[in-house]
């Protein structure tokens, strides 16, 4: 289909992109790399009255290290963070995710920030945001205010966003204190939307065989990404064998309660997580991610 | 609702196009109706079925997901010029030969994903051929003739790589 009329401006900065929302009158939307958004005008989900265009605006794209910080700027493409030498670095765990976020020709133009600011939950990138413990950045009206990302994911696609603020930037603490990072999803074809997915970090000692530290968060299982607390405590001070797994499999149950959806039961969704849990454990443990 | 056209400069295969546009035609429309390039074709519209690749600034995008006013500044090549240029003519014999289309429809948007999956040079694997065709859909061929062509010419480049110019 094609999508409605609208009005449409190109802003250059954070401040004039702020204002345009503000002073409009109907509905507003930010467009960055539009890869959701586009496809939702295409199918009349969405029909604002004014398309904000941000993706020139300067300062929101690259990735640098700041402080004890990689700084992944907010219209960053998704092929850029699946290539960035530093992301290789200090966010291992986005490089192997990006792999996973939707085709080839979608990563050119898709943007980090722009998957944030959607949560959509089957998404790949809210679920590493939230494993590395990151904090988003947020501009607004008064100003510049940092999120954790504990508390920036609310519910199905709601964030902590207020209506008119835009995602700046994510700062990920890249001290390199998680030694094993995996990401792995179950999806019916190559890149299409997740049925499950799992973001890990994990840290061992004595000799990198018993698991002292653990980060686990599921996408696609839930309204928003899932940390899978009851699991992580399963898995943790174990080597990881096969009695821990089982039992973190089973204390999913605990973290995790999917609805039924369109063509799968709440409890098949539950199995795809046990399995996929099951697959990034032994990987975490093999070091072999 | 109708709104103001607004002004675009995009450079189309090489040469720069100043058109009025509307802010809701979408890249795919604007080089389709008002330039009549119809090379590049029109499935979903929504970004699954990659018939509406085109190359922008050097890389595959889907023109059903950008809208003409987008591209303003930019540089976009299609399937056209591509062509043209003979940058993709070894792409074009591989899939006449091994008949690695039926109907055509797909093909402008194949080529184009080909092209940026052998763009980085090297030999891919079979797999990582369909990984970089995995937004791409062929309802006619099976995509293993399509998978047998990208493969042949990505031997074919490499050896007259190691050959080294003639």
């Amino acid at each position: 289909m094609k999508c409605r009329g609208f009005r449409y401006c190109r802003v250059l900065t954070v401040e004039e992109a702020v204002e345009s929302f503000v002073s409009c009158e109907g509905e507003a939307r930010f467009l960055a790399g539009g890869q959701s958004l586009l496809p939702a005008l295409n199918l009349r989900l969405s029909a604002p009255d004014l398309l904000i265009d941000i993706s020139r605006v300067e300062g929101l794209r690259g990735i640098t290290l700041e402080g004890s910080d990689l700084r992944i700027g907010a219209l960053t493409r998704h092929v850029e963070v699946l290539h960035s030498p530093l992301v290789a670095e200090y966010a291992p765990l986005l490089a192997r995710a990006a792999r996973f976020v939707a085709h080839p020709a979608i990563r050119n133009l898709g943007t980090f920030g722009g998957s944030l600011a959607l949560a959509d939950p089957a998404s790949e990138f809210p679920a590493c945001v939230l494993a590395l413990n990151a904090q988003i950045e947020i501009a607004g009206l008064s100003g510049r205010r940092r999120v954790a990302a504990d508390d920036y994911f609310l519910g199905l696609y709601e964030t902590a966003l207020e209506p008119g603020e835009i995602l700046t930037a994510v700062y990920i603490p890249a001290g390199r204190t998680w030694q094993r990072v995996c990401f792995d999803e179950l999806s019916r074809r190559r890149g299409d939307y997740a049925l499950a997915g799992l973001a890990a970090q994990a840290t061992f000692r004595d000799g990198g065989e018993v698991l002292t530290a653990l980060r686990l968060v599921f996408c696609a299982l839930g309204s928003k990404p899932m940390r899978a607390q009851a699991a992580e405590a399963a898995l943790l001070n174990t080597k990881v064998d096969a009695v821990a797994i089982e039992a973190a499999q089973h204390a999913l149950s605990q973290d995790l309660s999917p609805d039924e959806a369109e063509d799968l039961s709440s409890a098949a969704r539950l199995h795809l997580a046990r399995v996929l849990l099951g697959r990034v454990a032994h990987a975490l443990r093999e070091g072999a991610c | 609702m109708l709104t103001t056209a607004l002004l675009v400069t995009v450079m189309v295969n090489g040469e720069s196009v100043q058109r009025f546009v509307e802010p809701r035609l979408s890249l795919a429309d604007f080089l389709r109706r008002d330039l009549g390039l119809t090379g590049t074709h029109l499935g979903c519209e929504m970004g699954a079925c990659g018939a509406c690749l085109v190359s922008l600034n050097g890389s595959a995008v889907h023109s059903c997901l950008m809208l003409a006013v987008q591209a303003d500044g930019l540089s976009v090549d299609t399937i056209e010029g591509l062509a043209e240029s003979g940058f993709i003519s070894d792409l074009q014999t591989a899939f006449h030969e091994r008949n690695a289309m039926q109907c055509g429809f797909c093909t402008s948007g194949m080529l184009i994903a080909a092209r940026e999956c052998l763009a980085h040079g090297g030999v891919p694997s079979r797999e990582e051929i369909r990984d970089a065709l995995s937004g791409n859909y062929c309802r006619c061929t099976g995509y293993q003739s399509i998978v047998d062509a990208i493969e042949t010419v990505a031997i074919a480049r490499a050896e007259k790589e190691v050959g080294g110019p003639v």
